[in-house]
């Protein structure tokens, strides 16, 4: 046995173990600590699958901005928690068990019932890589050969961001989100706003910009720069901007809305929703993505900041 | 020379497993958070190093290694000054212990 079998036996015994115990351990604080940890080695997992744009999502999603989301609403929920101990019942315990179990029995099977070799458009996917000019296989899927799940990914990020505003309550709504945040302006959280964004910002850029020939793109971008926002709101340097603010709406829509735009161009122009003119192929694919980039990053970070909770003044 | 640069990345990554494996012995057996901060920044200054050192002969170029050196400093920065914030919390809460 190579010693990188051994490894991937390890790594698949510490996800699993880490999922049972973030199951069976009783405070959510302490579940969520366990989720976060859960996220990152899932993203070694993917890793050794060869799936390095998934594992960078992963790791900057599920590992990092989701695991504060949960930080946060594990923190709301500690003052109901203490009043809600009882257990459910044994029948409730059993049936999830159940559903469960029947869940995992039943993709299981599926996965066996694949014929050998299994289906799969990836060879199609490389022979037409050279169509959009791109060298990675998961931005040509994403952006072109299966474009229309992107753009309406897109649209989702900006339900949700309208259902955590639509929690804001009457007196702050078109406010700004979350606490205003106070820290120590001689202090190392400060310090650390001040030091890291012009790094973080050309690192996020440079994921972009690499995501046409390797494994990055807009998403994982995206997440790194609304670390970098989030860290200058919580460094007390910024204050979140009010929701009703014209241009932070523009940028949210500013993605989803070029990503539309040239969609109808192709039905316009050329054979159908979506299709790219091949000469400009590249270019608009990047147009998209800066737009995508910017949405992004500000969908997550007002996503961690949260309802407004203030009025804009 | 591919031995002599194999050997260098055993041994790097070797001393980064030990300083790693000793900042997580003390994760779990120190008695409060502020001598546990101490052996976490054990396992992130000098283990982290020693595996990025050990990984320098194994990169394809100059630019690898700068990446590769770049993260240590990422890590180096954002590790010290988490764990002077939770430090400070620590002392203030009075849960230093």
């Amino acid at each position: 046995m190579s010693i990188a079998t051994v490894f991937e036996i390890a790594l698949a015994a510490v996800v699993l173990g880490l999922a049972i115990w973030t199951i069976a351990v009783p405070d959510t604080y302490s579940a969520t600590v366990g989720f976060i940890a859960y996220g990152l080695l899932v993203a070694l997992i993917w890793v050794r699958l060869d799936a390095v744009d998934v594992a960078l999502t992963e790791a900057a999603i599920g590992g990092g901005l989701g695991g504060v989301v949960l930080l946060g609403a594990a923190a709301r929920l500690r003052d109901t928690e203490a009043m809600t101990t009882e257990a459910p019942s044994l029948i409730v315990r059993l049936s999830a068990a159940i559903l469960s179990a029947s869940i995992a029995a039943a993709l299981a099977v599926a996965i066996l019932l694949l014929p050998d070799p299994a289906p799969t458009l990836a060879p199609e996917v490389v022979s037409n890589s050279g169509a959009t000019g791109m060298a990675n296989p998961v931005t040509n899927v994403l952006m072109a050969f299966r474009g229309m799940d992107t753009m309406l990914e897109k649209v989702v990020l900006l339900l949700a961001i309208v259902g955590v505003w639509s929690l804001a309550s009457d007196q702050a709504w078109g406010g700004r989100p979350g606490l205003r945040h106070q820290a120590d302006p001689n202090g190392v959280l400060a310090f650390l706003a001040r030091l890291l964004p012009p790094a973080g910002i050309v690192v996020g850029i440079y994921i972009l910009w690499t995501g046409a020939d390797h494994p990055g793109g807009a998403f994982q971008g995206g997440a790194v720069l609304a670390s970098m926002w989030l860290l200058v709101i919580m460094a007390g340097l910024a204050d979140t901007p009010p929701v009703r603010s014209r241009w932070l709406r523009l940028i949210l829509v500013s993605g989803p809305g070029l990503f539309l735009v040239v969609g109808l161009g192709g039905l316009c122009f050329g054979p159908a929703f979506l299709a790219y003119p091949v000469a400009f192929a590249k270019p608009l694919i990047l147009g998209i993505e800066v737009a995508m980039l910017l949405t992004i990053a500000t969908t997550l970070g007002l996503l961690l900041a949260g309802a407004p909770e203030r009025s804009a003044e | 020379m591919s031995v002599v640069r194999d050997i260098i990345t055993v041994a790097g990554v070797s001393a980064g497993v030990f300083f790693f494996f000793a900042g997580t012995v003390g994760l779990l057996r120190f008695p409060d958070t502020l001598t546990r901060l101490h052996a976490l920044s054990k396992a992130d200054n000098l283990g982290l190093g020693f595996v990025v050192l050990g990984l320098l002969p194994q990169t394809g170029g100059l630019r690898d290694g700068l990446k590769l050196i770049s993260i240590w400093m990422f890590v180096l920065l954002a590790g010290a000054s988490v764990s002077q914030l939770i430090a400070r919390t620590a002392r203030q809460s009075g849960s230093g212990k």
